[in-house]
């Protein structure tokens, strides 16, 4: 929609400034070339077994299987091949809840996971299973010692991020790993926003399942995978039947050319994660700086340490969250304010982190990603600081901060 | 979602974007929202001795549609009587926005600005038959 802010002084629409990495990342070319010949002339069935062009295309799935072990430090064995994380994350928790279910029945998360896994777990608790949901600290971490509390001689499964979508924080995956492992409960990561940002190694973190997300890895979307331990073995019921494929786990015709994306994804993060997580790190820290330099009132949600490079939520007191992303809408960036989703909640996971309603209204995940420029961060930032100016000068809220107003002690009507 | 034209509009150019003072006695201010709830509007009337809106000023925490909500109702009174002013209904706003269902509350809101800042004139000119609009939250009159 052309507008008279817009900054170019083009005639075309020019696209904003992608800055949301943790909602989807662009496939990478390299990703796409590596798929293409598997829409049309390696078009076969991976699982025709009695000709040419089903070993030709078995011989790819295997070897992105292998590309995605790799990363992980997994068995290329121990892979299997989902339509995404949700998937894998419902096969994890259904799976190996239902398989043990006569000698376990309680399941442990963290209150701050991925939809997706929450509602996964309001199913199993649907089914009677018994799932506690553990708090995290104001800095999103969990407590050790509030998990090992938690384990009990029924408990059959840890699930825990490894790396938050919102908040980006990275878990104490080894540690995690360590005790679920002495307890002998299974421990599963959602590692969507992990993989290929962050190491992984599942035998040195003990992670009996992790799934995996192509979108979020530079990879195509509709593609996903779920590492299941061999030894000691992993077994879970299979939440889709048919001919067996991928160890009974998730039948299905794999799809080869999507298969083929996801490893070439993989690949390319195992030999490029450590010299892009320390690009992406700096250039986030420059806008950090750049931003909190020049703007009081902006906090930080969630740990900056334990953090992945690509990610910053920020809180920008005063001035709405989706008010704010509609004044810098030369810059796509998401909101944990509650008016872009369906419910006008705002986001359960700073409510966890123990940030007030008043202030998670005002918060945007801004997400650093594989094409970031250093160009785009600088503009990104001035036209944060220009806007937030700009619309705090309209709040209402930011003026009765000035005059010393304590916002609190306002008796407001919530409606 | 895409904002209508409108809606963008307000938003890049908000009409009458300030304050007045609200200690003065032709002033009526309307507070109303919470920060809880992600929106909250401050509407301020100047009312002239014939009982003519004469000048508004508005600032508003909230989302795009709060703002051009309210940026709207600041043209809207202006040149009304109070009782003129009272007959604007949340409709009518989030007609001429264009306003989807998810953001209807922000037109309802900028009703209760209206009503609340003509509720706190008419209390200042101890006008009896008028009690404060039931949502209005709080009028920053009152406050230090």
């Amino acid at each position: 929609m052309p507008s008279p802010a817009k900054k170019p002084a083009s005639n075309e629409i020019k696209r904003p400034i992608y800055l949301d990495y943790q909602a989807t990342t662009p496939c990478d070319p390299r990703v796409v070339e590596a798929m293409l010949p598997y829409f049309t002339e390696k078009f076969g069935n991976p699982h025709s077994r009695s000709h040419f062009y089903g070993w030709e295309a078995e011989e790819a799935t295997e070897n992105a299987r292998e590309q995605i072990a790799h990363l992980i430090g997994a068995d290329a064995k121990d892979v299997i091949f989902t339509s995404g994380a949700t998937e894998s994350n419902n096969l994890a928790l259904k799976g190996v809840a239902s398989f043990y279910k006569d000698r376990k029945d309680h399941v442990i998360t963290l209150a701050t996971e991925h939809k997706c896994v929450l509602d996964t777990c309001r199913h199993l608790e649907m089914e009677g299973f018994r799932v506690t949901y553990l708090p995290v600290g104001k800095n999103g971490l969990v407590d050790l010692d509030t998990l090992k509390a938690a384990i009990d001689d029924k408990t059959v499964l840890v699930s825990i991020m490894a790396v938050h979508n919102e908040i980006g924080v990275i878990q104490p995956l080894a540690e995690i790993g360590k005790l679920c492992r002495a307890k002998g409960v299974f421990f599963h990561t959602d590692a969507a926003q992990a993989t290929g940002k962050i190491p992984l190694d599942v035998e040195a973190m003990n992670i009996d399942l992790l799934s995996i997300s192509g979108h979020k890895v530079y990879g195509p979307k509709g593609i996903g995978a779920l590492y299941v331990r061999k030894k000691p073995r992993v077994r879970v019921n299979p939440l889709i039947n048919g001919g067996g494929q991928e160890r009974g786990m998730r039948s299905g015709t794999l799809p080869t050319p999507l298969c083929v994306g996801l490893g070439e994804a993989c690949a390319i993060a195992a030999k490029e994660m450590p010299a892009e997580a320390k690009r992406i790190l700096a250039l986030r820290n420059k806008f950090l700086k750049s931003v909190t330099g020049r703007l009081p009132e902006v906090y930080l949600n969630g740990d900056l340490d334990q953090r992945v490079p690509g990610n910053l939520n920020l809180s920008f007191a005063y001035v709405e969250g989706e008010g704010l992303m509609m004044g810098i809408k030369e810059v796509a960036v998401s909101s944990g304010s509650a008016c872009t989703s369906a419910s006008l909640e705002p986001s359960y996971v700073l409510r966890a982190l123990g940030v007030g309603d008043e202030l998670a209204h005002t918060s945007l995940r801004i997400g650093f990603g594989r094409q970031t420029t250093e160009a785009e961060v600088n503009f990104a930032a001035d036209l944060l600081v220009e806007r937030v100016s700009k619309l705090r000068e309209m709040s209402p809220l930011w003026e009765m901060a000035q005059q010393g107003i304590d916002i609190k002690s306002v008796q407001w009507a919530e409606h | 979602m895409a904002y209508s034209d409108k809606v963008v509009d307000h938003f890049e150019n908000p009409r009458n974007v300030g304050s007045l003072d609200k200690g003065e006695a032709s002033v009526g201010t309307g507070l109303v929202g919470a920060p809880a709830c992600g929106d909250v509007m401050r509407l301020q009337i100047k009312v002239s001795p014939e009982g003519i809106i004469e000048d508004a000023k508005f600032k508003t925490f909230g989302c795009g549609s709060a703002i051009a909500s309210s940026s709207l109702v600041t043209e809207w009174v202006k040149g009304k009587t109070l009782d003129q002013a009272e007959t604007i209904k949340n409709t009518d706003i989030a007609q001429h926005l264009a306003l989807p269902p998810v953001k209807i509350h922000c037109s309802v809101l900028a009703e209760d600005a209206i009503k609340a800042a003509v509720a706190d004139y008419r209390a200042k000119h101890g006008d009896p038959t008028i009690a404060p609009a039931d949502k209005a939250a709080a009028s920053q009159g009152s406050k230090p």
